[in-house]
């Protein structure tokens, strides 16, 4: 790994001793297909790194990671430059001082790839409207995570008003394996679900989602129920032919799917650490409108 | 559908009945697939996932069981594209209980899946491991094998579909698929499948190639038939689709108008190693090119298919091999070689001849290099050099497409003395990816113009663990999903190319040798320098 330190330092300077670092390597070709800008504070910054350049194997990206600091210090820019860091990509993390801090996308916009799609990561607190933030902005696809805000069912639901094709959740990635696995289960003839219930941990959005995924997909009225968790733990659906079809999970990661007149039947259902969770949300760069009618969904059901 | 047929006959005992209900209700028909409310086709997110279903392996002692197709089934359930209650039967002639395969499972998982090894993976995998032991020719053991997979339906709630994978030498071909029809395992009830999967090689001549199929589709319907060529089911052969039909940049210059010639190599480094009893009296021609090569010249050279299903693709294909013209001179334009002892990458090899249970008189080919062409509007007059051959320099597979020199060169010709001819190669294997060489000037005064590679890596840009091309192609096996398998039909026009050069090769003296580790006999090049052109270094 080749690592670089400038200090008080513009994007200039940034993108041509990223050139030079290429060139040194011995690998001055661009493969990379995407840049992923992480905005974060410095203490998430480690952990969002790491997930953010295990996703990069996946998606040979330049990882752009912007650090707010101290707004009150006099105006600078630092970055830290790291090339062929066990990952085919760039890894750059900005700096951000004094009133430069509110206005870093003067600093990413011309460090980004052209003509390659752009993605923009919240790990921590996002804005309310992802696609009017100014660094958002830059970006066809935006990625909160409603579970890094202290009430993340609020923070779900509050996505809806600022939903803009494009936008996406981690708490709705963290479903996939779920939906995939109902979904699974309805290739057989089920027939109506009357009612359900999703079961998970207090305040839990995921929760939130699923259950209005289900309830819009199904037309039936699906509720959340608390359990000790980990997570999620079950969804039961009544169906109108009798019985349930329930899929419950309490170790977080064997599930159990069952439905009447058949066997139980073991599946596996790990919850997945916050790189695969990213590598997922950059294999589809286009707007997820499962997604969108879900927000709808829970929107409506809200009011 | 699926559901009317169980009251009908009233002799129909309790047991059958309560069989039917059972099955019916596990029936993962196109109409209720269509009807799921939890699918939607913009829910990209979901993957494909095979509906509930038994796998029965023949042959999984084999060394492709062990390498290939049981690492391919772990890696598909890692990432969730298995059924929950997908259950695996190994058949075999071994004295082994259910916990001796699930070990002899382990074990192959653990040494060659690609993903990573997780527990809960493991345990949904290994509850539904089951193993039948006994021989082919054994009625018994086949009853069993169908007492047990009945009780698997009741068990693991598979619903009566069943694939059968026969990872067996060809002669016992016949043996077990007409076993399958005694015990009615071949014959879906309704609402459910069966499925069989077979292995290259699909015969070793025309006569053959028939007969074996008069086999299976006495047995099992063509639609039902799987034939795994597994070059097919490697992400850059199906991105040669997505390179030719996706692009504009492409199409328009890929014509005889601008192609020179095409060549397409597959070397191997290796000797036949313990595949002596297999390979002698096939060969080089009939192992490899008339399976893997043409189906990638097919893919090279078809025009756009209307869609990408199986039968669209499968027609475009068959136009392609429909209208494949072999040399006129099969002694000229046809070439064979044999390995002799030599260096191969820093290691003394022996000759072919030399090799354990290879007769002294041999006339297999381990190299073969034909001249062919497509005699269509788009292709006329361009010759496809197809090689392929063992203990060669080294490993390689790749279609490379040769340009025509510019018509004219306003440089002196003193500048572009060494500019070559602009190529784009697809690299299927190793190091998966798409090279394309042009002319760039010489940084400097003067105006140099030379050779220059401009390189996509697959693995690169995308994931770094694609998957293998074996867990592509079980996964269409369970879902029903034909476009990567060859239809009889191609299968019967490869032979067609390849039978009279076979045929002459057999009257017309025998192979010429070449030292291993060296890129074939000095006549496959004297083809290539009388039509004025070389082949690629590798």
């Amino acid at each position: 790994m080749t690592s670089f330190n400038l200090t008080d330092t513009q994007a200039s300077k940034i993108s041509s001793t990223l050139t030079k670092l290429r060139h040194q390597m011995g690998a001055p070709a661009v493969g990379m297909v995407l840049t992923l800008v992480v905005v974060c504070d410095e203490a998430g910054q480690y952990d969002s790194v790491r997930a953010a350049t295990e996703a990069a194997r996946e998606h040979p990206s330049r990882i752009l990671v912007v650090i707010g600091r101290d707004p009150k210090e006099p105006n600078r820019l630092d970055a830290e430059l790291r090339v062929g860091e066990s990952s085919p990509g760039e890894v750059v993390l900005l700096r951000l001082y004094g009133e430069l801090t509110k206005h870093a996308e003067s600093v990413i916009s011309p460090l980004l790839l052209t003509d390659t799609p752009v993605v923009v990561w919240w790990p921590g607190g996002a804005p309310d409207v992802p696609a009017g933030d100014k660094v958002g902005k830059l970006a066809s696809r935006r990625i909160t995570d409603a579970h890094a805000s202290r009430d993340s069912v609020k923070a779900i639901v509050g996505r809806c008003g600022g939903y803009v094709p494009g936008d996406t959740d981690l708490a709705w990635t963290r479903l996939t394996t779920w939906r995939s696995l109902l979904a699974a289960a309805f290739d057989q003839n089920v027939g109506r679900v009357k009612k359900g219930l999703v079961e998970a941990s207090p305040g839990h959005a995921s929760a939130t989602l699923l259950a209005s995924w289900l309830s819009d997909r199904l037309d039936a009225p699906i509720e959340v129920g608390e359990s000790s968790g980990p997570g999620l733990t079950a969804v039961r659906l009544t169906l109108a032919s009798g019985g349930d079809l329930t899929l419950t999970r309490s170790d977080a990661r064997l599930a159990t799917l069952s439905r009447p007149g058949q066997p139980d039947r073991r599946v596996a259902l790990a919850r997945r650490p916050t790189s695969e969770l990213l590598a997922e949300e950059l294999r589809r760069l286009d707007p997820d409108e499962i997604y969108a009618a879900t927000l709808r969904h829970l929107a409506g059901g809200t009011k | 559908m699926a559901r009317t047929n169980g009251g009908k006959q009233a002799a129909i005992s309790e047991d059958a009945q309560m069989a039917a209900a059972a099955v019916a209700t596990t029936a993962t028909t196109d109409e209720v697939l269509e009807s799921n409310p939890l699918r939607d086709p913009r829910d990209k997110r979901l993957p494909r996932v095979a509906g509930p279903c038994v796998l029965v392996l023949f042959g999984v002692t084999g060394d492709l069981a062990k390498r290939k197709l049981l690492p391919a089934i772990y890696d598909l359930g890692n990432r969730g594209l298995l059924p929950p209650g997908f259950s695996l039967v190994g058949f075999a002639r071994r004295d082994w209980a259910h916990e001796d395969f699930a070990q002899v499972t382990y074990e192959a998982v653990k040494q060659y899946a690609r993903t990573p090894f997780r527990d809960e993976v493991w345990k949904q995998i290994c509850e539904g491991i089951h193993f039948c032991p006994g021989e082919f020719h054994d009625d018994g053991a086949f009853d069993v094998l169908s007492m047990m997979l009945k009780e698997i339906d009741e068990t693991r709630g598979t619903g009566g579909n069943y694939a059968f994978y026969l990872s067996v030498p060809p002669k016992f071909f016949p043996t077990v698929v007409e076993q399958l029809k005694r015990t009615g395992l071949a014959k879906a009830p309704d609402g459910s499948w069966r499925r069989v999967v077979i292995e290259k090689p699909f015969g070793h001549d025309l006569k053959s190639a028939q007969e074996l199929n008069a086999i299976t589709s006495a047995v099992f319907p063509e639609s039902s038939v799987f034939r795994i060529d597994h070059y097919l089911g490697k992400e850059t052969v199906q991105n040669i689709l997505a390179l030719r039909f996706a692009n504009t940049l492409y199409e328009p210059i890929w014509n005889r108008g601008y192609v020179d010639h095409v060549q397409i190599t597959m070397a191997e480094d290796i000797g036949i190693g313990s595949r002596a009893g297999y390979y002698d009296g096939i060969g080089a021609a009939r192992d490899v090119i008339q399976n893997h090569l043409l189906q990638l010249l097919a893919l090279v050279a078809m025009e756009d298919p209307t869609s990408f299903d199986a039968q669209s693709l499968r027609r475009e294909k068959e136009k392609v091999l429909k209208s494949v013209r072999l040399p006129d001179d099969l002694g000229l334009e046809t070439i064979r070689g044999q390995y002799t002892a030599g260096w191969q990458g820093g290691e003394k090899v022996i000759g072919y001849l030399e090799e354990e249970g290879i007769p002294a008189d041999s006339m297999t080919d381990t190299y073969a290099a034909i001249k062919l062409e497509v005699a269509n509007r788009r292709w006329a007059g361009v010759p496809f050099y197809l090689r392929a051959g063992k203990r060669l320099g080294r490993r390689v597979t790749e279609v490379a497409v040769v340009f025509e020199r510019a018509p004219h060169l306003p440089f002196s010709k003193d500048d572009t003395e060494i500019l070559g001819q602009n190529a784009l190669v697809i690299r299927v294997q190793p190091d998966e990816g798409i090279t394309v060489r042009f002319g760039s000037k010489v940084p400097g005064t003067a105006m140099e113009v030379r050779d220059v590679s401009m390189d996509f890596a697959y693995g690169e840009s995308f994931m770094e663990s694609s998957p293998e091309a074996y867990e592509r192609l079980l996964l269409d096996v369970l879902i029903g999903d034909p476009p990567l398998f060859p239809h009889q039909r191609e299968v019967e026009l490869s032979w067609q190319i390849l039978d009279p050069i076979e045929d002459y090769w057999a009257t017309h003296g025998r192979p010429e040798g070449y030292p291993a580790g060296t890129w074939g006999p000095p006549a496959a090049d004297a083809m290539l320098a009388r039509d004025g052109r070389v082949w690629r270094r590798l």
